[in-house]
């Protein structure tokens, strides 16, 4: 594809993106017209009085969070997708998504209140994707390294899971089991700006190396051996990467909660329109993923009076979608 | 320049598949390498580009030790072919020859137009240039031979190892492939191809490397090397190694199984 096609629709990615900002900030139980909205972001001036703090305090953090964890998601998906040499790669694979799951759980059990609760999960999912990678290292040499990282991360996500489901169990049925059900399905009802404070800073600096090295990303997926004799050091690019994408999955969902499918399909959907180099894959998955997530956010906040939880929305639109993808793929 | 194999033990992890192997490659010559299959040729391959180490002894590029290299200052100097494999996404050729370029770029940087102009023109001398757009998960079998070979040519090596170069390809495409061979040993490239084919040597005037038993067993000019004898051990089937005259009365070489 041409450089200056990929740009223009780089450029359209990001005002859509914008659009559905926008679109995002009118949407919920209190009603805010367009009109208001735009007039208060440019003049600053406005009629309703609870406006101010339901733009910045409610709506903002809320906006932003699905932007990044749908961006970070979706970029964390590729760049998996790309480290993996497999398209149907999530970035659950390492099993961050499971250790998230139950750092969250064990933290809730222990009344840990809602940092504490961000806090164990992140630490927990880089822990479980620490144990894939050293699990993977323990076994045999021979075989091929790929294979090994998914079977290591099937086993400590299938370890995580297990644990997780104990800490249900033991759950309190009143007040705990809610709690923990509801975390593993996603979502963003509860972050302020403290949160993306915190949250925007992680994503950044792992995204930073993943898209300097977003050309050799291309290179490394012809599998290691093509790789080093192209030059590229690939053991140690590839153990450096999959901790920046994990670490833009971690920091996202200790937030929002488990979130699937938006790594998965999102990765394949936009490779169908600006194609399958990384160099512009990683920045158009961000803005697709982004403008997807806030959607999703949007349905789950309106669609009825009880919030829908994102993990079930994304999962209902997403196995259509992928379906889409892949028959797209197969027409292209 | 030389690229040289010191008595070493070649295979994985303390299996040798290969032992007392000396092999020295020079610019400006063709080796090609035959053996049965599972004789050890792709584990040389492996061996020289540093992608296993080694049991035992030692692989030297222009003197220094493999071990001394880095991956990316190597790269420039050898390149290789393997085997055709699937590729996960679908990348454009353009991009997919791109990529040989990858170890003339520094640490962040994006292929220039320079390189990408060195991409075209190695299209261009495989007469490829009409697969340039095409995805490459698309293409043939031969088609995607070829391709590699032009990511190779990328490159820009000195040493091009070739693991069964014309495998997948048609009679015209390993024509070719066999041409552009000398061509680039003419260029003065030292060329190791692994070949199915003993009469590929014969149209390279080829030294010729033969795995067997687990030793490099012979080695040489290929009018010496390639007997009825010799093919009879290691294929174990009858062939007769016929002198020709082609079109200009020169004298070639052939072998026909004899059946």
């Amino acid at each position: 594809m041409k450089r200056l096609k990929y740009i223009w629709i780089l450029s359209l990615m990001a005002l859509v993106l914008g659009m559905i900002t926008v679109f995002s900030f009118t949407i919920g139980r209190y009603s805010l017209p367009v009109d208001e909205l735009l007039r208060y972001i440019f003049t600053g001036d406005y009629t309703d009085e609870n406006l101010p703090l339901l733009v910045m305090r409610v709506r903002l953090p809320r906006i932003l969070i699905a932007i990044l964890a749908g961006g970070a998601l979706s970029v964390s998906g590729a760049a998996y997708q790309g480290l993996f040499r497999n398209p149907v790669v999530s970035p659950d694979i390492l099993g961050v998504s499971s250790g998230a799951g139950f750092g969250a759980a064990v933290a809730i059990m222990l009344s840990a209140g809602i940092a504490g609760i961000q806090v164990t999960a992140f630490v927990a999912g880089l822990i479980a994707v620490a144990l894939s990678l050293s699990v993977s290292r323990v076994m045999a040499m021979n075989h091929d390294r790929l294979l090994l990282l998914v079977l290591s991360g099937m086993i400590v996500g299938a370890m995580f899971t297990a644990l997780t489901s104990l800490m249900k169990y033991l759950a309190d049925s009143e007040s705990r089991l809610p709690e923990i059900t509801f975390w593993l399905m996603g979502s963003l009802t509860d972050v302020s700006m403290r949160e993306i404070r915190v949250v925007a800073p992680l994503v950044l600096a792992a995204l930073v190396p993943l898209l300097l090295n977003s050309w050799k990303l291309n290179i490394l997926s012809f599998g290691d051996e093509e790789a080093k004799s192209l030059g590229v050091n690939a053991g140690r690019l590839r153990l450096t990467l999959v901790c920046c994408a994990s670490l833009l999955t971690a920091s996202v969902v200790s937030v929002t909660g488990i979130i699937g499918w938006v790594g998965l399909i999102i990765p394949h959907f936009t490779r169908f329109f600006v194609g399958a180099d990384h160099r512009r894959l990683l920045p158009a998955s961000f803005l697709v993923g982004a403008a997807f997530l806030l959607l999703v956010d949007d349905l789950a906040r309106s669609v009825s009076s009880l919030e829908i939880p994102l993990g079930v929305i994304t999962a209902l639109i997403g196995a259509p979608m992928f379906f889409l993808a892949l028959r797209m793929a197969e027409k292209k | 320049m030389e690229l040289e194999i010191r008595n070493a033990t070649l295979g994985y992890s303390g299996k040798a598949v290969l032992t007392d192997v000396n092999l020295t490659l020079s610019t400006g010559t063709t080796t090609c390498f035959l053996g049965k299959n599972g004789a050890g040729k792709t584990t040389l391959f492996r061996s020289l580009l540093g992608l296993v180490p080694l049991l035992g002894g030692d692989v030297l590029l222009d003197g220094r030790s493999i071990r001394r290299w880095g991956r990316r200052d190597y790269a420039r100097v050898v390149a290789y072919v393997p085997q055709a494999r699937a590729l996960a996404f679908p990348f454009p050729v353009r991009d997919v020859v791109l990529f040989g370029r990858t170890a003339h770029l520094s640490t962040f940087a994006y292929p220039r137009r320079k390189d990408r102009l060195i991409a075209d023109d190695c299209l261009e001398r495989l007469h490829i240039s009409h697969l340039s757009d095409r995805l490459f998960t698309r293409l043939s079998g031969g088609e995607q031979q070829m391709v590699i070979v032009a990511r190779a040519l990328a490159q820009q090596p000195t040493f091009l190892i070739m693991d069964e170069p014309t495998a997948s390809l048609d009679f015209g495409n390993q024509v070719k492939i066999i041409a552009q061979v000398n061509a680039l040993k003419d260029e003065s490239l030292g060329i190791l191809m692994a070949t199915h084919e003993p009469d590929h040597a014969f149209m390279c005037r080829a030294n010729v490397l033969v795995a067997h038993n687990g030793k490099l067993w012979k080695s040489g000019d290929c009018d010496s090397v390639i007997t009825d004898a010799m093919l009879k051990e290691i294929y174990d089937v009858n062939v007769c190694v016929c002198r020709m005259k082609d079109v200009n009365n020169r004298i070639i070489r052939t072998c026909l199984p004899v059946i």
